[in-house]
């Protein structure tokens, strides 16, 4: 986005409030709703890709070595890749600030 | 090997078209369900959208959680819009105005738009023949306004339009079986899905792409906020609706049914039921009173499907 989402004034709309920039909720960090954060045991991990493929928010990276890593950005914490994980390897903890 | 198909989640398209930093709840499976579709669709895709819960949560005003052209319309006429498109878009290349290339026109609603409100223009766009896919989402309530009550509400789900109480045990009608309705058009292609199940979704949705002329996908996502579940169970209750037949996976092509998954052993709609907050009221006489209707509704399909 050309600017912070928060900057962006009714007068800047397009007409019929379209929006031309594909893709831009990428603006909104939806991670901040989260209560509980996934942690991947990396010993454990069989890199099958299960979490990645059940994640409603697709906020789970693949990352060079092929492990499976959340976006801390984008989590809302639902647990549902803890959850469906065939080996166990995702814990949910609680986040202290 | 190449007679073979070979089902990983690594292989899946690594595309995202519905992106993250929408504003769903935590653990929609209806958001997955939206996921799985557009990786299954691809780029050359346009999308309509009647009003629900995934359009008010992928698109507040300044920015869009799509990758595709995406068009918001009214409750009622999305499948109108996604029918227009298609006419449109084929006229522009029998004229040359733009060249001539596969593109998959979808129309999309939840059980609300589909089911109550929009099954008029969904008849006509069905009956008309337009080369496109209507997706419903059912989460069985208008979830976007506060879960109230529509036609495709289970019997005995207590929400805040049939609350279960002294008098009432919540719904007091049965649910309003969507795809035998699309079937009834005579269209090519009907099919059930659940996200549970993520790559029986995209062979479907795939499917559909693939066959000309109408076709209709039911979805069953289920909806945690709703369904008083906890958020990380939704996958789970997918996976037991499909286990204990109340949402058998089936297809229908070209006149043919054809029972996708046959559950074994087949789970007692108790284990459906006990966890879900919004069945919570039900006795056990109500809960084996459902069971034998869920049977009953699974041995019919089982029967058409081993008819041809």
């Amino acid at each position: 986005m050309a600017r912070p989402m928060d900057e962006i004034r009714w007068q800047d709309l397009e007409i019929g409030g379209a929006v031309s920039e594909p893709g831009s909720s990428r603006e909104y960090k939806t991670g901040s709703w989260r209560s509980l954060l996934p942690v991947v045991d990396k010993d454990q991990c069989i890199r099958c890709g299960v979490c990645w493929l059940f994640c409603p928010d697709a906020a789970i990276n693949q990352s060079e070595d092929g492990h499976f890593q959340t976006d801390v950005e984008y989590c809302k914490g639902c647990g549902i890749c803890a959850r469906e994980c065939p080996v166990g390897c995702i814990s949910m903890v609680i986040e202290e600030y | 090997m190449d007679k073979f198909s070979v089902f990983s989640a690594r292989l899946v398209e690594k595309g995202e078209y519905f992106t993250s930093g929408h504003r769903s709840c935590q653990g929609c499976a209806e958001a997955l369900a939206v996921r799985l579709v557009m990786k299954a669709l691809g780029r050359n895709t346009i999308v309509a959208m009647a009003t629900g819960c995934m359009e008010i949560v992928s698109s507040p005003l300044p920015t869009t959680a799509w990758e595709v052209p995406w068009i918001h319309v009214a409750f009622e006429n999305a499948s109108a819009v996604a029918s227009g498109c298609e006419s449109g878009m084929k006229a522009m290349m029998r004229k040359g105005k733009m060249p001539p290339k596969k593109i998959n026109f979808v129309a999309m609603g939840g059980d609300g738009a589909t089911a109550d409100i929009g099954m008029g223009q969904l008849s006509g766009a069905l009956e008309r023949g337009h080369d496109m896919i209507y997706v419903c989402y059912d989460n069985e309530a208008y979830m976007n306004t506060g879960i109230q009550r529509s036609s495709s509400t289970p019997w005995g789900a207590s929400t805040t339009t049939s609350p279960a109480g002294k008098m009432s045990k919540g719904q007091h009608t049965q649910k309003k079986d969507l795809p035998k309705i699309a079937i009834a058009h005579n269209i090519p292609y009907v099919a059930t899905a659940c996200p549970s199940f993520p790559f029986d979704l995209m062979e479907k949705v795939q499917k559909a792409a693939a066959i000309q002329g109408p076709a209709y996908l039911h979805i069953l996502s289920v909806c945690p906020t709703g369904w008083r579940i906890p958020p990380e169970e939704a996958i789970r209750y997918g996976r037991l609706a499909v286990n204990t037949c109340v949402f058998p996976l089936y297809e229908y092509e070209y006149g043919k049914y054809r029972l996708n998954y046959r559950p074994s052993p087949i789970l007692p709609v108790r284990e459906y039921i006990e966890g879900q907050g919004r069945f919570r009221h039900l006795t056990p006489e109500d809960i084996e009173a459902i069971q034998e209707r869920t049977m009953a509704e699974y041995e019919k399909l089982v029967k058409l499907s081993e008819e041809d």
